[in-house]
């Protein structure tokens, strides 16, 4: 069932953005995006806590201030005893509708409305309809998922509003081992925040010198952008709600007002996807996933032009 | 371990339609003993598969889809989905599921080039299958199989004592 | 302690049995496993053979289900739980909740097993399982240390089984889409990682290239060991230095750490495999069985030669180590 109004929500910062570039990030969003809904909050690693600590009240302020639905984002991967406290006490304290990026944040939060994150394994209605019955209300689907996967689930699964990673590096992968202290000589336990020198992440390249993926912390990222604003018409027809917006480090209005455009049929998808290689230039896009593909690829209309690998 | 020169060097001057004669007898009787062979391949059924032995100057090439094997002599380099190259003994002991492909391949023993699903699924399905060359190619040998079957008990335990002296 | 082991074909899982394995884990030939490779994996009636054979030998039968359902195609997966109840499975193994939820509804007498898939590596993740679904036993990601095992062994309330021998993942495994970025196929929607359908060796000079899709994964010179094109074993360019990125080609072993294991609480302890060869199952399984019952001090000579059969032929103890993070 389609849609009225699509909205978009600004996904979680996923790199180390250092205090106040986060905050002057978020303020600018407040103050300038076109996004309904924003979801903030350390997802990636529990060693980065600290970092936009205090910064955190400014900033949800100013976008409670700007009309902003605030929801707070939890740890995707949860092993030592202090991140299960730290998502334990979030659950237990926050205000504000909490997303669950994995199983413990999930099983807290039963009874209670939630958000649940693209790093849940919703592959199907099934799992959709148990996590329903346990107070989730809003999904934001894997990136991995195809349409056809997306259609089959939103359709099966009433009650539930769906979301859908429009933009952004796709999350691929995460682990307990950090490969971005490991490239610059670091192991986790002394890593020095080196990823914070990397706010866009830091580039895997082939030995044959092809871009590939990218290291953001424990995180690994895809190289490629996905971007649907050609799929975003067919996703709202078939009840996709919410489009994602997942924070890179390149102007986040252009790209929030870019898709605000495309959704409302100001700016044509074609023109739209022009626009958008200007605002994130170093960056190729892909919708591979989407079109049953390699998550690499870019589907342009009903061509398929596989993401050359030196794009 | 390789194959004995003295041994492979006649081959050079043996004609191939002998030695593909016989090598076609054995394919056969191998196939009638484990007629689920190929059909494990699944899709892969319609690949080509040559072997090439790299202590022998001969090369196999094996379609299931035709249950057809033919032998040609090196540097024949007949088309093919996916080649492989290895020692003959290892090829025989890949062949009976006794070593462990991948161990092989780690230690750069052994070669695939080209289709590597294809070759992944003919060695998944061979390993299935149990077959044990001196008891499946008796049938083959006749009135002589009591013979084949005690020589190539005897090169197979060699064959294996070798592969484990390497390995320690 | 359980010894769980692999098998891929009828003929590893007989080597398995014969080895002395408690239990051995299988999966049907097509997506509903996480081992979804050509020529591999057991059909209706094999398995049917396999659990009736296991049994008259006293061992146990593991079926792994551990993919995830593909939206609008749940029933090849409901139909795979329901033969497996059927054929006499002696547990279910698996990762999807809407599957769970499913098995624990349908057939409630059927003990089911947590995949590692299911990425379950915290009390309060595991006790949901255990809770909604009735899990018995959790096989723990390879992302915890020996302390992480013992504390979460205080705190759940279900048996654990942890990997000791075998391939490594180095993501947190059922959460990684790098395979299917690269091939359009993965692990949790297909079962298979890096699949061999994409893979390709060619020479280049001296090198032998590995590639996966559109990629090259690794490069080996002349008389390196090779290794198969796994995405997280390649070897990549970061800044400018080449090296293996994620982890170097080497594979788990833990079996030197057997007594810390079983003081942590473990129950079980898993061989990875399905897709090596019957040569390889019997193998491992004979040492780490003879490893098991054998007095520590004995343990190295027995476990020594298992290197051999290791990817790159070195091992690692992984994330059981705290010092591998």
């Amino acid at each position: 069932m389609a849609v009225d109004k699509p909205t978009l929500t600004l996904g979680p910062v996923l790199y180390l953005w250092e205090g106040e570039k986060w905050r002057d990030f978020y303020f600018r969003m407040a103050d300038e995006a076109p996004v309904s809904h924003v979801v903030i909050g350390e997802t990636v690693c529990s060693k980065r806590l600290h970092f936009a600590d205090p910064y955190f009240p400014l900033v949800i302020e100013r976008l409670v201030a700007a009309g902003k639905r605030i929801v707070l984002s939890t740890l995707a991967l949860v092993t030592l005893e202090r991140e299960s406290q730290y998502v334990r006490s979030l659950i237990a304290d926050s205000p504000y509708p909490v997303e669950a990026n994995d199983l413990s944040a999930l099983a807290l939060l039963e009874g209670e409305p939630h958000w649940i994150g693209p790093l849940v394994n919703v592959y199907n209605a099934a799992a959709a309809r148990v996590l329903a019955m346990r107070g989730a209300r809003i999904i934001c689907l894997p990136p991995e998922l195809p349409a056809s996967s997306i259609d089959e689930i939103v359709s099966q699964t009433p009650g539930v509003d769906f979301e859908v990673l429009a933009f952004g590096r796709m999350p691929l992968a995460i682990s307990a081992r950090c490969a971005h202290a490991r490239a610059k000589g670091h192991i986790k336990d002394n890593c020095r925040f080196v990823c914070k020198d990397d706010p866009d992440g830091l580039p895997v390249k082939t030995l044959d010198r092809q871009s590939f993926l990218a290291l953001n912390g424990v995180q690994t990222v895809s190289f490629t952008c996905q971007a649907l604003l050609a799929e975003l018409q067919d996703l709202v027809a078939s009840g996709v709600g919410r489009f994602r917006l997942s924070p890179q480090d390149c102007d986040m209005v252009a790209v929030a007002r870019l898709y605000d455009e495309v959704l409302q049929g100001r700016v044509e998808a074609e023109d739209g996807v022009a626009r958008l290689r200007q605002i994130y230039p170093a960056t190729p896009l892909s919708n591979g996933f989407h079109h049953g593909k390699e998550g690499a690829a870019w589907v342009a209309r009903a061509r398929n032009i596989a993401h050359g690998a030196n794009a | 371990m390789e194959f004995p020169r003295p041994l492979a060097a006649p081959l050079a001057a043996v004609p191939i339609p002998l030695i593909d004669r016989a090598v076609k007898l054995m394919f056969k009787s191998l196939l009638r003993r484990h007629p689920g062979l190929f059909e494990r391949l699944g899709e892969h059924k319609s690949k080509r598969y040559a072997f090439r032995p790299t202590d022998l100057p001969l090369v196999f090439l094996v379609e299931p889809a035709r249950a057809a094997v033919s032998v040609m002599r090196k540097p024949a380099d007949p088309a093919a989905d996916a080649v492989v190259e290895s020692p003959l003994f290892l090829l025989l002991a890949l062949l009976e599921g006794r070593c462990d492909a991948e161990g092989l391949f780690f230690s750069r023993s052994l070669t695939v080039i080209g289709d590597m699903e294809a070759v992944l699924s003919l060695r998944n399905a061979l390993d299935g299958c149990e077959i044990d060359l001196p008891r499946d190619l008796c049938a083959f040998a006749g009135p002589l199989a009591p013979l084949v079957s005690r020589t190539a008990d005897a090169l197979r335990r060699r064959v294996l004592a070798g592969e484990h002296a390497a390995w320690n | 302690m359980e010894l769980i082991c692999p098998a891929g074909t009828p003929a590893a899982f007989r080597e398995a049995v014969e080895a002395g394995a408690d239990a051995v884990y299988c999966g049907f030939r097509d997506e509903t496993n996480a081992r979804n490779f050509p020529g591999l994996n057991f059909s209706r009636e094999e398995l049917g053979e396999a659990t009736a054979y296991a049994r008259r030998k006293g061992t146990k039968t593991f079926v792994a289900l551990n993919t995830f359902m593909r939206a609008g195609h749940e029933d090849l997966w409901y139909q795979a739980a329901a033969d497996a109840v059927h054929l006499g499975a002696d547990a279910l193994i698996l990762a999807d909740i809407g599957l769970m939820a499913h098995a624990a509804e349908t057939y409630p007498e059927q003990r089911l097993h947590v995949s590692v898939q299911a990425s379950a590596s915290n009390p309060d993740a595991l006790n949901f399982l255990v809770e909604a679904f009735g899990a018995k036993r959790v096989v723990l990601p390879r992302t915890l240390t020996i302390s992480d095992i013992a504390r979460l062994a205080r705190q759940i309330r279900c048996e654990i089984e942890v990997f000791v021998f075998g391939g490594l993942c180095v993501m947190a495994e059922g959460r990684c889409s790098l395979s299917s970025y690269a091939t359009g196929k993965s692990p949790n929607m297909n079962g298979v990682c890096s699949p061999a359908s994409h893979v390709r060796y060619r020479q280049d000079g001296s090198d032998l290239v590995s590639e996966l899709g559109a990629y090259t994964i690794n490069r080996f010179p002349r008389d390196e060991a090779a290794g198969y094109p796994t995405l997280c074993k390649g070897r990549f360019d970061i800044a400018d230095a080449s090296g293996y990125a994620f982890e170097d080609p080497v594979s788990l072993d833990v079996m030197d750490q057997i007594d810390a294991l079983r003081e942590a609480g473990v129950s079980a302890l898993k061989i990875e495999g399905r897709q090596r060869g019957k040569a390889y199952v019997a193998e491992v399984v004979s040492a780490l069985r003879k490893a098991l019952d054998a007095r520590p001090e004995e343990r190295r000579a027995l476990l020594a030669r298992l290197r051999l059969l290791s990817e790159g032929q070195r091992t690692t103890s992984g994330a059981y180590d705290k010092r591998w993070r």
